[in-house]
């Protein structure tokens, strides 16, 4: 097979990543920092990022922050695409893994199947810091309204509302929460929109 | 914000040694004082000068901030200078002795008496982050203990103290408990303030350099000094004011100021007792020649400090 061929049937370049590699990470850190210590906050997206679709932009922008050559990821259904991909490879030089278990960082796009977190990794007992990061592309977030979060990093108790999850993710919340300190963490991205739940957290329905 | 020196990436660490830093600093938020491992990096100034906290910072400040660095309290002491004199050169950011102006406050050894805000991140460094270490020499063992949440060591440790001293002697680097659930060091605070980490309003995040260890307090977090029921915690308590400022609330530092016994109290943290001063709160000894020669001192060396300007 023509070679030349081969390479150019996996389309064009990349869509363009971060315009600023380094300060437009730095400041999305600090949102993503300032998220999960202060569950139930909402952060809006502020730069302009326009990854290749399905990948939404506050997804995508988290994945340039925290993803490089040191990060198994696991792309679920709704995300791996040839274009995520190469995207991913390109600007962030991760490697992809097949199963989720292998993952550091898991983005999952079909957010009807986090009924069920338990596919996860979830760090072992001495180190629970080795366990994935899921980040979950909803369609949407509000503060002040929904579940009921407690836990560190809040005062008293938080209220947020996500447009997308399964009604069995409180359950599997509950699931992962009783493996504390082991369990996965969650950074909820909608297209513009970020919040976490830090494994610490818990959430009532 | 100033130019920072082009010679070097702004923060002086590069981009994936930042990312993976940030990447342990979100694991320690998750897990609120547990102790993270990381590849910490060979800082430009030895192990015990707070490369921990300095590798911390160097991966969160951003050019908007603003740094305050404090060593036991004080801005104008040489660590604390050449850390703030190392981050105005390699980022360019604007720094300040003023607790209230400060984003990301860097401290060896105290917290700020001034109360922080939901704004403000303190970044704490860490000589020996492991709790449990001069019990346990074995970091395989210290591991399961904290796995297994086994701190019966500790508590025999604390008893131990009562029944030779009848108190618990600790008085800084206190054992705290955090969020129910891990034994964390405070760093070598005194225990004058530990009572301000819990349920605190802003986030704490501790560097570990030599040891390659980062773990977090996240905000309105329990942080219980640990004790015993007939025992229970306390904080050094002084039978005198500031001898400077008059401050009775604030954490004294005892100054010899000549060869023939003369000393005076003054607050450990010089901002809030240059604060107190410039809002006309005058100590015992403000007025003598001791206490007028000591704050002279202090005002020389903070706006020596301040003229650094330049790289």
């Amino acid at each position: 097979m023509d070679a030349l061929a081969l390479s150019s049937s996996s389309s064009a370049a990349p869509a363009p990543g971060l315009t600023d590699p380094v300060f437009d990470a730095q400041r999305l850190f600090r949102i993503a920092l300032a998220a999960l210590s202060r569950p139930g906050t909402v952060h809006p997206l502020p730069v302009d990022l326009d990854p290749p679709s399905p990948l939404t932009p506050w997804a995508g922008a988290l994945a340039l922050t925290l993803l490089d050559l040191d990060t198994p990821v696991w792309l679920d259904v709704g995300l791996d695409t040839p274009a995520v991909r190469d995207w991913l490879r390109f600007h962030a030089g991760c490697p992809l893994v097949a199963t989720p278990e292998q993952a550091a960082f898991a983005l999952v796009g079909r957010v009807a199947d986090l009924d069920d977190l338990t596919r996860f990794a979830i760090g072992d007992p001495e180190y629970p810091d080795r366990s994935a990061t899921v980040i979950a592309q909803v369609a949407g977030l509000e503060p002040g309204a929904g579940w009921t979060l407690t836990g560190p990093g809040i005062k008293g108790r938080a209220r947020l509302s996500v447009d997308g999850l399964p009604s069995g993710f409180p359950d599997a919340w509950a699931e992962n929460a009783a493996l504390y300190p082991q369990g996965v963490d969650l950074f909820l991205a909608a297209p513009r929109h970020l919040a976490a739940l830090p494994r610490s957290v818990t959430v009532e329905g | 914000m100033t130019q920072h020196d082009s010679g070097v990436t702004f923060g002086y660490l590069d981009e994936q040694t930042k990312r993976m830093i940030r990447r342990a600093v979100l694991k320690a938020v998750a897990i609120p004082g547990y102790q993270v491992p990381f590849a910490g990096r060979e800082m430009p100034l030895p192990y015990g000068w707070g490369t921990g906290g300095i590798q911390v910072t160097a991966s969160i400040i951003g050019p908007d901030d603003v740094l305050k660095v404090i060593d036991q309290g004080a801005d104008d002491t040489t660590n604390a200078v050449s850390i703030r004199r190392f981050f105005r050169r390699v980022t360019g950011v604007r720094t300040t002795e003023h607790t209230t102006e400060a984003t990301l406050i860097q401290t060896r050894h105290r917290i700020p008496e001034t109360p922080l805000g939901p704004d403000q991140i303190l970044i704490y460094q860490v000589p020996i982050p492991e709790p449990l270490r001069f019990m346990e020499a074995r970091e395989t063992e210290t591991r399961r203990m904290h796995a297994l949440a086994d701190y019966g060591v500790m508590h025999v440790k604390l008893y131990e103290d009562i029944s030779q001293y009848g108190r618990i002697a600790k008085a800084y680097d206190y054992p705290v408990m955090v969020n129910g659930r891990y034994v964390m060091a405070p760093s070598p605070i005194p225990k004058f303030d530990n009572p301000k980490m819990h349920d605190a309003p802003f986030l704490q995040l501790f560097g570990a350099g030599r040891e390659k260890r980062i773990y977090a307090v996240p905000p309105h977090t329990s942080v219980v000094s640990l004790d015993f029921e007939d025992h229970p915690f306390e904080v050094q308590s002084w039978d005198r004011v500031c001898d400077l400022c008059g401050a009775d609330d604030s954490y004294l530092d005892e100054v010899v100021t000549d060869d023939a016994g003369g000393r005076l109290f003054v607050c450990s943290d010089s901002d809030y007792c240059a604060g107190r001063r410039a809002a006309g709160h005058e100590g015992p000894a403000a007025a003598s020649a001791a206490g007028a020669a000591l704050s002279e001192t202090m005002t020389a060396v903070s706006r020596e400090a301040d003229g650094e300007g330049t790289p």
